[in-house]
């Protein structure tokens, strides 16, 4: 939806495949086939994919250029750019302390943040459930670009010392059944209490939607960006249109 | 026995062939694999023969392939060199080595290795062959980024 709404205020407009149910891919069509027809339809692509690399294949076929807009578990690079512009905001990116929380593993948007700050000399603090840690392929890379990853299995240890928690979504398709989902979220949720003694420039972000990682009362706080962040979406993702289409 | 009958019974093991390509100097063990990555199946019409465990003064013991009348371009054996980088290829006419040539780990593999990630959209039906980046660490899916950094020979397709 941010990126219709970008377009829209861009003036132009924005054609949505909508529910894959609807559409050709439906009835069999490969993704190749759908780009190359919608090719002809727009100026740009935007695509969310459940497949890693769709994107990629995307714009191999399309002869209008493709935005990723989350592919699979792999990566959501437009989310990225919006985060950072979101951090930048409040502080210089350079050497800052993110802690990622939450589904490492399948969260796209913690992917291509940690390949992001990677750029930034950040140094990285991760916390998840067991099974759902950086994928090991992501951490080396981002090891052999020199980021530090302190790797951490309590969120009590995490919240003095850093600058940026970056929360995400805990799946509950992820875990067996409803009890063990309940019992491992509720280590990892945000709450006022917990945040006593954090750093006073400490930003809280989340790719929304949220479920039960952040308590409600913690939006009230100094600390909370998510609101902000997701509205800083229309104007990135107005600059990426716009970038991409000239 | 005299020496040159000596010689005659060794060239037994590993014929001479008239016209085609002989791999030689493929690590112990792996010529199977070998044949598998050329794409030699069952199928094949032209006489193949695979020599294995085959001693060897540089490299322990070796495998040795020939293939009858054909003659393998380099695209096609520098595959080989992701297992086995010593190899060398031999094309023969007549009997005579024509040409010599080592392989050369190639900077992409494209149709070769199976993506390990079930996620991957080269794991679906789209019309494209599967793409890797040959790098130090492991081969580099062009796609979704996996990097597959050993037992490469289960991935073959």
């Amino acid at each position: 939806m941010s990126f219709e709404s970008a377009m829209a205020r861009l003036g132009g407009t924005s054609l949505s495949v909508g529910s894959i149910e609807a559409c050709s891919i439906a009835k069999g069509e490969t993704l190749a086939d759908t780009v190359r027809v919608v090719s002809g339809y727009a100026d740009a692509i935007v695509i969310r994919h459940p497949k890693e690399g769709a994107a990629r294949l995307a714009a191999e076929f399309a002869t209008v250029p493709v935005i990723n807009a989350g592919d699979g578990a792999g990566q959501h690079p437009s989310q990225t750019l919006l985060d950072l512009y979101t951090i930048r905001q409040s502080m210089a990116i350079d050497k800052i302390d993110v802690a990622l929380i939450g589904d490492l593993r399948y969260g796209r948007t913690a992917h291509s943040l940690a390949s992001a700050l990677s750029l930034y000399n950040a140094r990285l603090h991760t916390l998840s459930p067991k099974g759902l840690e950086l994928p090991v392929t992501l951490a080396a890379e981002l090891c052999d670009k020199g980021m530090d990853i302190v790797e951490h299995d309590n969120i009590n240890e995490i919240i003095r010392d850093v600058d940026v928690l970056y929360v995400t979504r805990i799946q509950r398709e992820r875990f067996p059944d409803s009890a063990s989902y309940f019992n491992v979220a509720s280590n990892y949720r945000i709450t006022p209490e917990l945040l006593c003694g954090a750093r006073s420039h400490l930003i809280i972000l989340h790719p929304l939607p949220r479920i039960d990682e952040i308590d409600p009362r913690v939006d009230e706080l100094p600390y909370a960006r998510y609101f902000e962040q997701s509205r800083n979406g229309v104007p990135v993702r107005m600059a990426m249109l716009m970038e991409v289409m000239q | 026995m005299k020496n040159s009958d000596a010689a005659e019974n060794e060239g037994l093991l590993v014929r001479r062939i008239k016209n085609g390509t002989v791999i030689d100097h493929i690590d112990g063990g792996e010529a199977l694999n070998v044949v598998k990555i050329l794409g030699i199946t069952g199928t094949t019409h032209e006489a193949l023969s695979i020599a294995t465990n085959v001693p060897s003064r540089n490299m322990g013991c070796k495998d040795i392939v020939k293939l009858t009348n054909r003659e393998l371009s380099k695209e096609e054996v520098d595959r080989i060199a992701l297992i086995s980088p010593r190899a060398t290829i031999n094309i023969i006419r007549n009997y005579k080595v024509c040409e010599k040539k080592g392989v050369e780990i190639p900077k992409i593999i494209e149709g070769l290795v199976k993506c390990p990630n079930p996620g991957c959209i080269s794991n679906t039906n789209e019309p494209i062959r599967s793409k890797f980046e040959v790098l130090p660490k492991g081969l580099h899916c062009h796609y979704c980024d996996w990097v597959i950094t050993r037992d490469l020979t289960s991935h073959i397709i």
